[in-house]
């Protein structure tokens, strides 16, 4: 496959927030991947999660690991790239390019930092119009995600239902529920009760709360995982096949988890962190005043997929989806997928999963 | 499922009608109803495999449990709720009636008859739970835990208030079976539409 790179769209026009502020201007980071037809109609529209990227596919110049999601999108994949254009950005508030924490604030003329305003799914979506209006993209033929992704597949069929044809909303849920948040805040009062956080503005301190940050990511990096699938992979495995009766690394998971936590240090924000927990958190579409109008203008066609053991978003959750979804009588599938993998299942190649969308997908494409 | 119990509902099934087929399979039978009755509606089926293969067929599919799991359907949101040669697998048939009752308007039961005389004969002469083509399993390894006759069937909706609008009893040989006096022993299968 060839190499892909990042490209970039500076936008002038402000971007009113879902919270009342007002980006004046901001740049957004996207991969493409495949090629867009003459008629402009062939394109889907990749949404990733909390601490996902643009870069959901392929090779990068020189790098020996492929994009987050390479096992789905590409040429014979389910998301096939020999007839699909396949688009993903970098969400707004992100640190992987588009404009977020990190980014310089024209006005200020330094870093944004805790300044950056909240995001919210329905900017991340708006802001994924724009992109689209920018490649004359007509009609997304899929719009995919999973986890906050997939909420972000099923905002864009409630926002902008004249531009979608088929939603496919992976291990997401409608709502975060109560032990959803508390998880979120744990993650957030680590990175803040990190003194090198420095209320924020540790970039101006020339700091990096890593302590934090490492600490939100073990926590999450828990509850993506199973029971199941930690005991088979660390089990009560030693480092040293021995108890040193200290409080050293010893197990295996202690170690795993703690090379996770640095290794999401050098590459994360903490910010940004905060700020997709908090979009997270505030996602509930059913309760929004104008859901019951939104939706009876969605033409979609929907297709959900959870996880047996995935207790982040366990099945329960999409299945709520899917109801509302029927009782609006929508055109909507739904498989629940059987797997050891937990919420991180989504990512994972499994024969069924990867079925279901390959035949999705190929029943749908509007050639 | 044969193709002729295809054509039997598809005749019963009013052309734009809203369709839920509980257990579902391959999704054919949807498939046929929407090219033929342009329905529209889901499938319902426990298999992963036949949510497989019902997307391949380009039909509504919704992968949960029949049992105990109609709760995604409000009441009387379909025309129509059809339950194809698979009552006799299903825990308990008369509260899964009830909740096929409560969602559609009308239910289309299909099933096989145990009172069919070739069922009966082959207990009568080897002693043995009958072993067919449509029915290949052994006693212990059979998913059919709720065979019943024809007969058992019309008493089942009697003493539960099921009314019954239409029935058809089809033989291999014969289109359907015209002797209601007979039907249960002549019966190879039968398809009942009740309210």
């Amino acid at each position: 496959m060839d190499t892909v790179i990042e490209q970039k769209l500076k936008v002038t026009e402000p971007l009113h927030l879902k919270c009342g502020n007002v980006l004046k201007t901001y740049e957004l980071a996207y991969e493409t991947y495949g090629q867009l037809n003459t008629k402009k109609d062939n394109a889907v529209l990749i949404c990733h999660a909390l601490s996902g990227n643009h870069h959901v596919a392929g090779f990068h110049e020189g790098d020996n690991k492929p994009g987050w999601w390479d096992n789905m999108i590409g040429s014979g994949k389910p998301i096939n790239t020999d007839k699909l254009f396949v688009v993903c950005m970098n969400n707004l508030g992100g640190c992987h390019g588009t404009t977020g924490p990190v980014s310089i604030n024209k006005e200020t003329g330094s870093e944004f930092g805790f300044d950056f305003p909240i995001v919210t799914v329905q900017d991340w979506v708006r802001t994924q119009k724009v992109l689209m209006d920018a490649l004359e993209i007509s009609k997304w033929q899929f719009v995919i995600g999973g986890s906050l992704g997939g909420m972000q597949a099923f905002q864009w069929t409630l926002d902008y239902p004249e531009y979608v044809s088929n939603s496919i909303i992976i291990a997401a849920a409608p709502k975060l529920t109560a032990q959803n948040i508390a998880f979120n805040e744990v993650a957030r009062q680590a990175i803040m009760g990190d003194p090198d956080w420095c209320n924020g503005n540790y970039l101006k301190s020339k700091k990096i709360p890593k302590r934090g940050l490492a600490l939100a990511r073990m926590l999450g990096h828990i509850t993506y995982l199973s029971d199941k699938s930690m005991a088979k992979k660390f089990g009560r495995d030693l480092k040293e096949k021995k108890f040193n009766f200290n409080f050293d690394v010893e197990f295996q998971i202690e170690s795993y988890l703690r090379y996770q936590g640095e290794k999401f240090v050098d590459s994360f924000d903490a910010n940004t962190y905060l700020l997709m927990t908090k979009a997270l958190d505030y996602y509930d579409p059913f309760n929004e005043v104008d859901f019951e109008k939104k939706i009876a203008t969605s033409k979609s066609k929907y297709l959900l997929l959870s996880f047996t053991s995935d207790w982040r978003f366990p099945p329960s959750r999409s299945e709520d989806i899917v109801k509302t979804l029927i009782n609006h009588n929508k055109n909507v599938s739904y498989a629940c997928i059987n797997s050891d993998g937990g919420h991180d299942a989504f990512l994972m190649k499994n024969d069924n999963y990867f079925e279901v969308m390959r035949n999705f997908i190929e029943n749908n494409i509007d050639d | 499922m044969t193709r002729k119990d295809f054509k039997i509902i598809s005749n019963w099934v009013k052309a734009d009608s809203k369709v839920l087929d509980l257990g579902c399979g391959d999704g054919s039978l949807l498939k046929i109803l929407n090219e033929e009755r342009n329905v529209t509606g889901y499938g319902v089926d426990l298999s992963v495999d036949k949510i497989i293969k019902s997307l391949d067929n380009n039909i509504n599919v919704v992968h949960t449990d029949i049992n105990n799991r109609l709760d995604y359907f409000t009441d009387k949101s379909f025309d129509y709720v059809i339950l194809a040669q698979s009552l006799q697998v299903v825990d308990n048939p008369i509260n899964l009636i009830n909740e096929m009752l409560r969602i559609g308007n009308e239910v289309i039961i299909s099933f096989p008859n145990m009172g069919y005389w070739k069922s009966r004969l082959y207990l009568f002469l080897r002693g043995k739970m009958p072993v067919t083509n449509e029915l290949p399993f052994s006693w212990h390894s059979t998913p059919n835990i709720h065979l019943c006759t024809i007969n058992d069937f019309r008493e089942m909706c009697e003493l539960n208030q099921f009314t019954i609008v239409d029935e058809v009893i089809s033989s291999n040989r014969n289109e359907s079976v015209p002797t209601k006096f007979l039907s249960n022993l002549l019966g190879e299968s039968a398809i009942f539409k009740i309210k």
